[in-house]
């Protein structure tokens, strides 16, 4: 049983060099409950897949189910099934994060008085009911990045799509997150689907790994099995392996993105 | 769902409004130095027949208010999509329709309030027209904003960046408002440029609400000028909505 299954996922960019294909069919099946990272370098598709993913981007190929939604004919049970936090989070610096919360409630349908406790329920879940009434922009990084994933957890979705979670954030936050996102998949069986530059955090986090350079998967498997297959012994870090599947180096976490 | 959502998005984005009260007092400006600074060198000028310069300058002053206030609302869109509010938005259930409609309409409202203390000035300075022609007026601007946010919104969805969106919306609005002759009437054109001036649909516009000034509701002006109106507010709409439906794409 997939809770995420893609066949060929594809999506093509009319660019004014022609045009450019960011993900070049992408087969990929994820179990429920499962902690799955996304690596790769730079402009490898990871974010147009997520972004695909989360129906935020058609497809220009391909297929793909979310929690047995199809992506083309059913975008509407997608959208109910998957939460998703953008890179760049997701929230407006001059409102207070209840607001926030209430809001994303209310985008959930959730009548006023419901969104006001589902606020402070996520707010108690994350750690960020003392900071429910101050401006998202007095926020601390790790602080904001509890609060993307609390407006994500909002509709209780079954998978929850994050796109490159600790980025920018210090030792402390970082640490903070990946607690975060194995209590979520623990208590409450969520599939989390995360991109990252951070081999130690995929190392650490994922229970398997799908390495995608210049927009197919070059490599799938747990951290273990690639650094055996890939790496040569199970004692060669990922940096070794990633190195030895994409024929380069990770690019450094804090290059430009791709913007699609 | 449509309304539910669009209410929700239409409060969101009023409060957002509501908070920056520097905003609502600067869009103002510019109208008001023009009935200040501007107004009082007509008054002798025989403009038009009937009625006094009052009755044609500020028609005119209103829809340039409409037509700037709500070309560069796009902007906002662009702050939002880089600080990620737009997607994380996007991927919630809520009608994509109530996105555009919900910035549209708080547009229509803010521009609508600062009309009404525009004709309040107006009147200090000398403006006496028929109630019911300054309340055409207004019904003239809502829509002239939500036609001209619509596009606006939907051409910020297109560009990557403010530096290309201020240029192409400052080469369209000036002209514009050049050619529609909101601050002094097309009827004191030359031909070529009267006759060019009707290619404008803001042309249109202010003629009808100038007509609406003088208390006359039944003429051909008013009659082109609702017309174009209500067609350019559901081509834009037409055209906002569907941007809406798949940006990203």
């Amino acid at each position: 049983m997939a809770i995420i299954s893609t066949a060929g996922l594809t999506r093509a960019f009319r660019t004014k060099h022609g045009l450019v294909e960011a993900v070049r069919g992408i087969d990929l099946v994820v179990r429920p409950g499962e902690i799955l990272g996304l690596l790769g370098p730079n402009g490898a598709g990871k974010t147009t897949t997520l972004r695909m993913l989360t129906t935020l981007l058609a497809p220009t190929g391909g297929a793909a189910t979310v929690a047995g939604c199809d992506l083309a004919t059913d975008p509407a049970g997608v959208r109910l099934a998957c939460g998703y936090v953008a890179q760049s989070g997701g929230v407006d610096p001059q409102v207070t994060a209840r607001e926030e919360l209430v809001t994303q409630g209310r985008l959930y349908r959730l009548p006023k008085a419901r969104a006001a406790e589902r606020a402070e329920e996520l707010a108690h879940d994350l750690g960020l009911t003392d900071l429910l009434d101050r401006r998202t922009s007095t926020l601390s990084g790790g602080q904001r990045r509890r609060l993307d994933i609390a407006l994500a957890l909002t509709h209780h979705p079954k998978v929850l799509f994050l796109d490159e979670p600790t980025t920018g954030l210090d030792p402390a936050g970082r640490a903070g997150l990946w607690d975060l996102v194995r209590r979520l998949r623990d208590e409450h069986g969520t599939t989390v689907f995360l991109t990252t530059h951070y081999l130690d955090e995929a190392d650490a986090l994922s229970d398997r790994l799908v390495i995608v350079d210049k927009g197919v998967v070059v490599a799938d498997g747990t951290p273990t099995a690639l650094k055996l297959e890939h790496g040569g012994s199970i004692d060669a870090s990922l940096q070794e392996t990633f190195l030895a599947i994409t024929g380069r180096g990770p690019a450094p976490a804090d290059a430009t993105p791709v913007a699609v | 769902m449509l309304l539910h959502d669009t209410a929700l998005i239409y409060g969101r984005h009023l409060r957002q409004s509501l908070r920056s009260r520097f905003g609502l007092v600067f869009g103002m400006l510019v109208p008001l130095l023009y009935l200040l600074f501007f107004g009082p060198l007509l008054t002798h000028l025989p403009l038009r027949a009937q009625g006094s310069s009052w009755q044609t300058l500020v028609p005119g002053v209103l829809l340039q208010l409409g037509l700037f206030g709500s070309a560069f609302a796009g902007f906002s869109v662009i702050v939002e999509k880089n600080q990620g509010v737009l997607e994380r938005m996007r991927v919630t259930p809520v009608s994509r329709l109530a996105l555009l409609l919900g910035r549209v309409l708080r547009d229509a409202t803010v521009l609508v309030a600062q009309a009404v203390v525009l004709v309040l000035a107006a009147v200090v300075l000398g403006l006496r027209a028929p109630l019911p022609g300054i309340l055409i007026g207004f019904g003239f601007v809502a829509l002239l904003t939500v036609s001209l946010g619509s596009l606006s919104y939907a051409t910020a969805m297109k560009v990557a960046t403010p530096q290309e969106f201020g240029p192409l919306v400052n080469a369209t609005t000036m002209p514009s408002m050049l050619l529609s002759g909101l601050i002094l009437p097309m009827t004191l054109a030359p031909g070529w440029l009267n006759v060019l001036s009707h290619l404008m649909p803001f042309r249109y516009l202010v003629d009808a609400v100038r007509d609406a000034y003088v208390g006359s509701y039944t003429t051909a002006h008013m009659l082109y000028g609702v017309l174009v109106a209500l067609g350019f507010a559901l081509v834009a709409v037409t055209v906002g909505t569907r941007v809406f439906r798949t940006a990203g794409a």
